[in-house]
């Protein structure tokens, strides 16, 4: 199933994209999403534990589990002021 | 049947219904249906030729209707259609407001003080609050409120100058600022509470002034301290609402235990390059911070914008939406930010929402909360006070930039890796530094000698400690870091060259 990837701050210059059309297996979690996708690009993987994810613009967790054409965020804490 | 939008203005005459059903097939139909039903409306969307009014603007599920097929534009059961009339902003004087008509309301039900009495306005204050007295929502009673109200504001920053100028114009009494640093050249930038002339003045100090300047009337506290789990407790206490204008991850975290253990609402923002981060955190019913991120990145990981950058005008906007979210609890107002994450992206010039519940395993909030006091959040965030450096003659890890300059000068062989940005390098550099980003070392380490002495170079020397342990561990033997960065090389050896 083709779900929509949406990476913002750190993440986004990281991949080089804001936006990334994924392919999963039926029934994945955003979990397995997220460690396919550090596999892709290696600098993402020490963030695992500290970004925040949302499906369909809410607030999800890594074991929430997505459906085809759902629209996956992943935000990094960010702390200027 | 279709849903119409009215818009504020309107409303008085719709019976302040801000939307109202109205039958028709097409605009025109459903604007006759929907001016027989509230005739007052008539003379406002129509002129006397019985055409729409020029500044009305309607649209059909966000489409402008002058761009569909006009009032002939077909409605279907499910459209929504929105009147949008413009709004001027900026009006003249206005005339004939007797401010003293409003009898004094008891006050009830506005969020952080709901038993404190708010104190009467003044005839100078009336003139100076006058285009919020005109409009029903603030009033004489939602002015009242905002003098009674106490807001700190934690940093005089990038968020705190805009935070806290809005805030005392607006007139919310007693404005606190929590900060220890001084004004430096790189904060002009963004940080419109301090002007050139201030480049070295403590940043209390400054603000003081400027907001005292703005506004006479309210009272301004300055608390010139560094943030912490000894004194936030103590500092947050006379205050209803705080406003988290730090730029770091421990005062962050602190912050946010500091507002649920006192049950006080944290208006946050936060900044990175171009993009920013808005909400309302620690209410009584709402999510708080831990909700969002329970676990703080580890250091290093997300770049301060000290080390990231930030776009100067990005506080001013994230800033205003803090002071906004403010003014409305403090008025008990609209719809507050509160369960809703805002994202703003300042390059797309696009705000996003996500929807945010209050976990009931938050270790601050949640059901068993397990933070009951404050803790150490410096060692929370992962970062431990610096240990004494390893001194380990023959296998030194870093060398300091009067040593590189003085094996430079012998005319040792060393290759200096500048591992910073390439816009960095137009700034200042390191004569005969080879350059490869940080980023890029671990694809294009093997443009490097394994065998050659190197010495990896960047601002200040963190991310060059980074390049140093990875070279390291793919086998490089001869890495030194230049400690401090070229910073400190500039300071120490080249003055010549500018430091950012």
């Amino acid at each position: 199933m083709r779900v929509t990837v949406r990476l913002f701050a750190r993440l986004r210059d990281i991949t080089g994209a804001a936006e990334l059309a994924r392919d999963t297996a039926p029934g994945a979690t955003i979990g397995e999403i997220w460690r396919d996708l550090a596999r892709e690009f290696p600098e993402l993987t020490g963030y695992e534990r500290s970004i925040s994810t949302a499906v369909n613009a809410d607030y999800a967790r890594m074991d929430t589990r997505v459906a085809e054409g759902d629209e996956i965020a992943f935000l990094p804490p960010v702390s200027g002021g | 049947m279709a849903k119409i939008l009215i818009p504020t203005p309107l409303r008085p005459y719709t019976d302040k219904q801000d939307a109202v059903d109205a039958s028709g097939a097409t605009v025109g139909e459903l604007l006759a249906d929907l001016t027989r039903k509230h005739a007052g409306l008539k003379a406002h969307l129509y002129n006397e030729q019985g055409r729409l009014r020029s500044f009305v603007n309607v649209y059909v599920n966000d489409e402008d209707i002058r761009y569909l097929q006009k009032e002939q534009t077909p409605v279907a059961a499910n459209d929504t259609v929105s009147i949008i009339p413009s709004v001027a902003g900026g009006a003249g004087p206005e005339k004939g407001y007797d401010p003293f008509s409003t009898a004094a309301v008891a006050e009830k039900g506005s969020y952080p003080f709901s038993d404190r009495e708010a104190p009467a306005l003044t005839n100078d204050e009336v003139k100076r609050y006058s285009r919020h007295l005109i409009m029903p929502e603030v009033g004489v009673d939602g002015q009242r409120k905002l003098k009674a109200a106490k807001v700190l504001c934690i940093g005089a920053g990038g968020l705190g100058s805009p935070v806290a100028m809005y805030l005392a114009a607006a007139g919310v009494g007693t404005l606190g600022l929590v900060d220890f640093d001084v004004v430096d050249f790189s904060n002009l930038q963004r940080q419109i509470l301090h002007s050139t002339p201030d480049v070295g003045r403590p940043k209390l100090q400054s603000a003081k002034e400027k907001l005292h300047a703005l506004n006479p009337e309210i009272e301004i506290r300055t608390h010139e301290v560094a943030l912490s789990s000894q004194n936030a407790l103590q500092l947050f206490e006379p205050y209803d609402i705080i406003v988290d204008g730090t730029d770091n991850f421990p005062t962050r975290y602190l912050v946010n235990d500091a507002c649920v253990l006192l049950g006080k609402p944290n208006a946050y923002g936060s900044i990175f390059r171009f993009e920013g981060q808005a909400s309302v955190f620690a209410t009584k019913n709402g999510p708080c911070y831990r909700c969002l991120y329970p676990e703080p990145p580890p250091p290093g990981l997300v770049p301060s914008c000290a080390e990231g950058g930030v776009l100067g005008v990005l506080p001013g906007l994230i800033g205003v939406i803090q002071a906004t979210e403010t003014a409305k609890l403090i008025m008990g107002i609209g719809e507050p930010l509160i369960g809703r994450f805002l994202i703003y992206d300042a390059l797309r010039m696009r705000f996003r929402e996500l929807k945010l519940r209050k976990d009931p395993d938050c270790p601050a909030c949640g059901t068993h909360p397990t933070v009951t006091k404050l803790i150490d959040y410096e060692q929370f965030c992962g970062i431990t006070p610096a240990a004494p450096e390893p001194v380990i003659v023959n296998n030194a890890t870093e060398l300091t930039s009067v040593e590189l300059k003085q094996r430079l000068d012998r005319g040792e062989k060393l290759t200096i890796v500048d591992v910073r940005e390439p816009n960095e390098l137009q700034i200042n550099r390191i004569p005969g530094s080879v350059h490869i980003p940080l980023g890029d070392i671990p694809k294009r380490y093997n443009e490097l000698d394994p065998d050659a002495e190197l010495v990896m170079q960047c601002k200040s020397g963190v991310r060059s400690a980074k390049a140093a342990e990875f070279l390291r561990s793919v086998g490089f033997k001869r890495v030194l870091n230049l400690k401090g960065g070229i910073l400190d090389w500039i300071d120490k050896v080249d003055p010549s060259q500018p430091k950012y």
